[in-house]
């Protein structure tokens, strides 16, 4: 006699199994957690934040050079300014994320996945659900608006309606039209996020950007209250900036580091291995005189 | 020809080609295509966009007020997107400026609402609440009612109900709603206008997201008179936090806005400005000026090379009103 299990017996089992481990149809990868970022190589840049005037490995254009070279730092003394949150893109490279989900209670089914950033305790929504981006006159905000879909085990992410924002909080700008596509990749207690950036204003090629984080189960995180404050007297209509050609600190970087002030300009080739055999053939930062 | 001539002609260009699309402008466009989309903006405000300005529509229990109101051919679309929202008849119609984008439309909407009326009318009175009141600031008769030949627009697209002080107000649909004159910014006739109790703003084109301010020098516009306006805004908003929530701001062209976007738009309008007035300061051509690129890094964004604003149009008119060529008072 074969070995064979009565149909009712498999369709129980079936039915049990998924009702144990979930839908495996789904596909889905619970991302829910406290997530702690690791810095590595990138701890001086994320924590403390980039040097004045190093636009390295950024591929900003002409347009964006300017921009970068005309910011100031003091724009973070204007009260409207010193609580302006970082944006989407940039937001979740500095200490925790807390993920978790939405589910619909009676059907199960995931509805959104939030993301909440320990800098300026931002808080975004990746819908879940198929619904649309709204229209292009709709607001635009730090967070923009995203939906997501599970490819495989991978959480991938369309994000559009971003407000300006920044590549690096040293002046590079990323506009209000970029479109973000972001996956978020769970490999047991590692999670890593990598943001592909394409904003045809500002960018001659697009930019990507990984982060990595470990799961921290008994972490909390602490609440970023701020409020601004008048800090010193300035004129009406004061906005900081350099005029063009004004700017005393562009070579700073450069001549610190003892790399070409050329390469701390930033540009598409910059982003690329074989950028340092350019580099090679360019002349040294000069010092300025004393 | 002097640098102010040639920018006040440029400026009369300019209007020429806006102001009159509540006839002849209108006509030589295809509207077939366009589509009127609706966004809430709160529970009882909303902002169509189709082409032109942007039109904003308040509800409530006392009907509908609405700024401003495109072009004349999308009456009828736009009559029907607010029927949508509302069974109750137009009331106010507000008017932001003169410009034909803004006013075309003015006929067809007030012919389909009803004025409020009553108190101590002692009966059927003819023409007295026939159509809504379009409410503007003085300075919108005065230039549309100064058009003559060709350019004239008819008087049936005029405002109705006009002030000449800094603001007027109404109580309707259970708010207060502020209506205040913002003098020679965009053109002189600049109004914004504030539902307190929605906590929205919408502004006209003195605030848009999608072009450099357009100074209609010839309409007594003027760059700094676009800064003081941005300013106004600006006071009046109340994020939730940073820069995020709270008030929300219909701007006359591109997206819904809150604090971010008019303070990006203030902080391109400042810088630019410091620019200019720095090269106009070292005694710097117009040709020098447009030669040395002074909005090279804001034109991905706001810049454009065709249609009717150039950015070349915006540096000449920015030009000749902070050089003070175009009379501005400095």
């Amino acid at each position: 006699m074969k070995n064979v299990l009565p149909l009712g017996t498999v369709w129980l089992a079936v039915v049990l199994g998924a009702a144990y481990t979930g839908d495996p149809a789904m596909a889905q990868v619970n991302l829910a957690g406290q997530w702690t970022g690791m810095y590595h190589e990138d701890q001086p840049d994320r924590l403390p934040g980039p040097e004045l005037g190093d636009y390295g490995g950024l591929p900003l254009n002409d347009a964006n050079r300017m921009r970068a070279q005309a910011w100031s730092a003091s724009i973070l003394s204007l009260p409207l300014y010193q609580c302006r949150v970082h944006p989407v893109d940039y937001a979740a490279s500095f200490a925790q994320i807390r993920i978790w989900e939405t589910v619909d209670p009676d059907t199960q089914q995931l509805e959104a996945i939030h993301v909440q950033h320990f800098a300026w305790g931002t808080t975004r929504t990746i819908w879940m659900d198929g619904r649309q981006h709204p229209p292009e006159y709709a607001q635009h905000t730090a967070m923009g608006f995203s939906t997501g879909e599970f490819i495989g085990r991978t959480l991938k992410v369309r994000t559009t309606h971003l407000k300006e924002g920044w590549l690096r909080r040293n002046g590079v700008a990323r506009s209000w039209n970029a479109t973000l596509t972001e996956h978020f990749t769970r490999h047991e207690d590692i999670l890593t996020w990598h943001v592909y950036i394409e904003d045809p204003a500002y960018l001659e090629e697009p930019f990507f950007r990984n982060r990595d984080y470990v799961l921290n189960p008994s972490g909390r995180m602490g609440p970023y209250p701020c409020e601004s404050v008048i800090e010193t007297d300035t004129p009406e209509n004061y906005f900081p900036h350099y005029l063009p050609g004004e700017n005393p600190y562009l070579t700073e970087y450069s001549i610190n580091h003892g790399i070409p002030y050329e390469a701390t300009q930033g540009g598409a080739a910059t982003m690329y291995p074989e950028y340092m055999e350019a580099i090679g053939q360019m002349p040294p930062p000069e010092a300025p005189e004393q | 020809m002097t640098g102010f001539r040639a920018c006040a002609g440029l400026a009369v260009l300019a209007v020429a080609a806006v102001l009159p699309a509540g006839g002849l402008d209108a006509q030589q466009q295809d509207f077939s295509s366009v589509e009127i989309g609706t966004l809430r903006v709160t529970d009882n405000i909303y902002m169509l966009v189709g082409a032109g300005g942007n039109v904003t529509v308040q509800i409530g229990n006392d009907g509908v007020l609405i700024v401003d109101t495109q072009f004349a051919p999308l009456s009828d679309r736009i009559a029907a997107a607010i029927a949508e929202l509302s069974d109750l008849p137009i009331r106010y119609i507000v008017n932001t400026h003169h410009h034909g984008d803004h006013i075309g439309g003015n006929e067809n909407l007030r012919a389909g609402g009803a004025t409020v009326i009553g108190g101590n009318m002692p009966g059927p009175v003819p023409y007295v609440g026939a159509g809504a009141q379009v409410i503007a600031h003085e300075n919108v008769l005065l230039r549309l009612s100064a058009t003559t030949g060709e350019q004239a627009v008819p008087s049936t697209l005029w405002p109705t109900n006009t002030f000449f002080n800094d603001e007027k107000r109404l109580y309707f649909n259970g708010e207060g709603v502020r209506i205040v004159h913002q003098p020679r910014a965009h053109t002189d006739g600049d109004v914004i206008v504030f539902f307190r109790r929605s906590d929205v703003i919408a502004v006209g084109d003195v605030f848009s997201t999608t072009n450099y301010p357009v100074i209609d020098l010839g309409a007594g516009g003027s760059y700094r008179g676009v800064i003081d306006a941005l300013n106004s805004i600006v006071d009046l908003i109340i994020p939730v936090y940073g820069q995020d929530g709270g008030t929300l701001v219909v701007p006359g062209h591109g997206r819904l806005s809150g604090l971010g976007d008019v303070l990006d738009y203030r902080e391109m309008v400042l810088v630019i400005h410091d620019r200019l007035t720095s090269m106009i300061d070292e005694g710097m051509t117009l040709e020098q000026v447009k030669a040395a690129g002074p909005t090279r890094d804001y034109d991905p964004v706001y810049g454009s090379t065709e249609g009717f604003w150039t950015t070349e149009r915006f540096v000449e008119a920015a030009y000749a009103s902070l050089s003070g060529q175009a009379g501005d008072e400095q």
